[in-house]
């Protein structure tokens, strides 16, 4: 059956997704998006192995041969990102059922609905990555994109109705640019295998076909993936949905955009014709730079923590593309070692949030005063999250941090590796902020005092904080195993 | 629409036409134009029009929402369990061919045959879904 990993990856939550769907509201309907999660999570688990031990895997959907049936190709970039993806939804749903059942203006009877959501949700994401054919990206895309945004509207505010409705249109900008983009490059090279479009694509490279194709696919994964100036959807979907799904969706769905960006710059345009011939970095570094910055400001002035957390993840987004601009090994390590870093510790602080508005019915910063004292181990794991978010060393912030200026060095932009210490700084502010409300003023009158979070939201929640303090020692996966996957997108590794 | 007769009567004689229609382009999919998009489509567009005439009420006593939530979910499993079959028999996910033992031709027929199917049922309890969603807006 091993030989059949990449595929049950994906054939896993497909199949339970509509089984969770048919089974009546309960305990049981958690227990099978559970069971299945842990399944995709150690699935990819188990190709990540066969990878680093054996190189790039390949699965050819209903016996056709590639380039002309639909591949499934693992190399170390995705079974990397699998891992990412297949364990923050782990980790969210152990988180979930909590949520569901008691903070999600949800009827019981529609409560097996939020986990085929969920699981669709997840289905899409790990196609995303796991295959190796241009438009089942698209197809996969659509799964993901069109479930999160069921997710995000399901959130107990108001206005999740209007920033799901405000993300659909984004999403749905986005992903038809990405379409028309994999259109033209279909049409110039008659193959949707991304290994055979590689092959085929420097024979036409100079077109205005492919070269529109390019813009499109730019365009349009930089909607997906919120790139400064293009994030405009982001803050209201994090700040409104339901604190699981923000947790998954800040954690997963982003990073999943920016992996699809690296596989099409990278594997399929190839860098030279991306940032030799298309000079896309001179485009991706200022935007880079104005993202982090700006974001970063805006983000000190937020009193919503969930909105505050929204923005800086636009930044954090800001570092990963700028890490993909230095087109070096060592800025590509950084980048992808952020995707991992950023889903760890974005996870621990909106499940750490989860856990306050499960208490205190908010999460504005005047509602959140004193919030430290009664509340010590939610608020603990909040603090290591917010280390990790800074980089402060000896967290998981620190490893990519650490490679994105050693790249910036080796590259010679000293103001560039200056400009991220600074928005380092930045990140202080704003975490601060919320620490010294959390821990240093007086609980506002008439707040119930109520205790610590269950232990149901504190056991994941933690969970994925120890692994930032895990990873920020042992480098190996989210540094060793990124270096390895940036040599496979270069072409330059083993 | 109680007193519209004509109406009535034509969507009566309309209805099986538009059902055995449905079932057509589904099954004929495999040789011609079609498929279970398509078909899933025109069997919910049946439905719709029956809801349109006679109402929402009586389109719930014949298609109650218990049945497409069934319906959503058994389509998906039916695609998703033929790919599986193919990897329990020894062939890839999706692989047809192995489907039958004899010939694999016929495996390939079967295969598709099925996965349309699924297709089609759950497109037409999606399409039937969505409708009911709307009309009963403001109930």
């Amino acid at each position: 059956m091993t030989e059949h990993l990449p595929v049950l990856q994906v054939v896993v939550p497909l199949i339970a997704a509509p089984l969770c769907a048919l089974l009546r509201p309960g305990r049981a309907v958690w227990l099978l998006a559970m069971v299945t999660c842990a399944l995709c999570l150690l699935i990819a688990a188990l190709l990540l192995d066969r990878v680093l031990a054996q190189g790039v895997i390949s699965y050819a959907m209903g016996g056709w041969p590639a380039p002309w049936g639909i591949e499934y190709r693992v190399d170390a970039a995705n079974a990397y990102m699998l891992l990412i993806v297949a364990a923050i939804g782990a980790v969210v749903m152990a988180f979930a059922r909590t949520v569901v059942e008691q903070r999600i203006r949800l009827p019981a009877s529609k409560q097996p609905w939020f986990y085929a959501t969920y699981l669709l949700c997840l289905t899409g994401l790990l196609g995303m990555i796991v295959t190796g054919d241009a438009f089942n990206v698209f197809v996969f895309l659509e799964i993901s994109s069109l479930s999160s945004y069921v997710l995000i509207s399901i959130g107990r505010d108001r206005r999740a109705l209007t920033a799901a409705y405000q993300y659909l249109i984004m999403g749905t900008i986005g992903a038809t640019f990405i379409l028309i983009g994999i259109g033209f490059l279909y049409v110039m090279t008659g193959t949707l295998n991304m290994a055979d479009l590689a092959a085929r694509l420097p024979a036409v490279a100079d077109t205005r076909t492919v070269r529109a194709a390019f813009a499109f696919l730019t365009i349009g994964i930089s909607l997906k993936l919120a790139l400064f100036p293009l994030h405009l959807w982001l803050p209201n979907a994090y700040a409104y949905a339901p604190s699981a799904v923000t947790a998954f969706l800040a954690a997963t769905a982003t990073k999943v955009a920016i992996y699809v960006l690296l596989r099409f710059f990278f594997t399929i345009f190839g860098a030279q014709f991306s940032f030799g011939t298309m000079r896309l970095d001179a485009i991706l570094l200022p935007l880079a730079l104005a993202g982090i910055f700006s974001a970063s400001v805006v983000a000190i002035f937020q009193t919503n923590v969930k909105r505050m957390l929204a923005y800086s993840s636009v930044a954090q987004i800001g570092y990963m593309i700028l890490g993909i601009s230095l087109v070096s090994v060592t800025g590509l390590t950084a980048a992808i070692s952020h995707l991992f870093n950023h889903a760890l510790m974005k996870g621990t602080l909106f499940m750490a949030l989860g856990c306050v508005s499960f208490r205190i019915g908010a999460v504005s910063l005047d509602r959140m005063a004193g919030v430290g004292r009664i509340m010590p181990w939610t608020m603990g794991a909040f603090v290591i999250g917010g280390l990790s978010l800074i980089g402060v060393p000896m967290t998981a912030g620190f490893v990519s941090k650490w490679y994105l200026i050693l790249g910036a060095l080796e590259r010679g932009w000293w103001p560039v590796a200056l400009l991220v210490l600074f928005t380092s700084l930045l990140a202080v502010v704003y975490i601060w902020r919320v620490v010294e409300t959390a821990y240093f003023q007086p609980a506002p009158e008439g707040r119930a005092t109520t205790g610590e979070a269950p232990l149901a939201l504190l056991v994941p929640t933690w969970t994925l904080a120890l692994a930032n303090l895990y990873f920020g020692l042992d480098t190996s996966l989210n540094a060793g195993v990124a270096r390895r996957a940036a040599e496979a997108l270069l072409g330059v590794g083993p | 629409m109680q007193q519209y007769s004509v109406p009535r009567l034509i969507t009566k004689l309309l209805l099986p036409l538009i059902l055995l229609f449905a079932l057509y382009v589904q099954f004929h999919g495999d040789f011609g134009p079609g498929g279970g998009f398509q078909a899933g489509v025109i069997f919910a567009a049946g439905f719709v029009l029956y809801a349109l005439v006679y109402g929402l009420d009586n389109a719930r006593r014949i298609m109650p929402p218990w049945l497409l939530r069934v319906g959503v979910s058994l389509g998906v499993l039916i695609y998703a369990g033929v790919g599986v079959a193919g990897m329990l028999l020894g062939g890839a996910f999706l692989d047809y061919g192995v489907l039958d033992s004899h010939d694999p031709v016929h495996g390939q027929h079967l295969g598709i045959l099925l996965v349309e199917l699924g297709v089609g049922i759950t497109v037409a309890s999606v399409m039937i879904s969505i409708f009911y969603a709307f009309a009963g807006r403001g109930r």
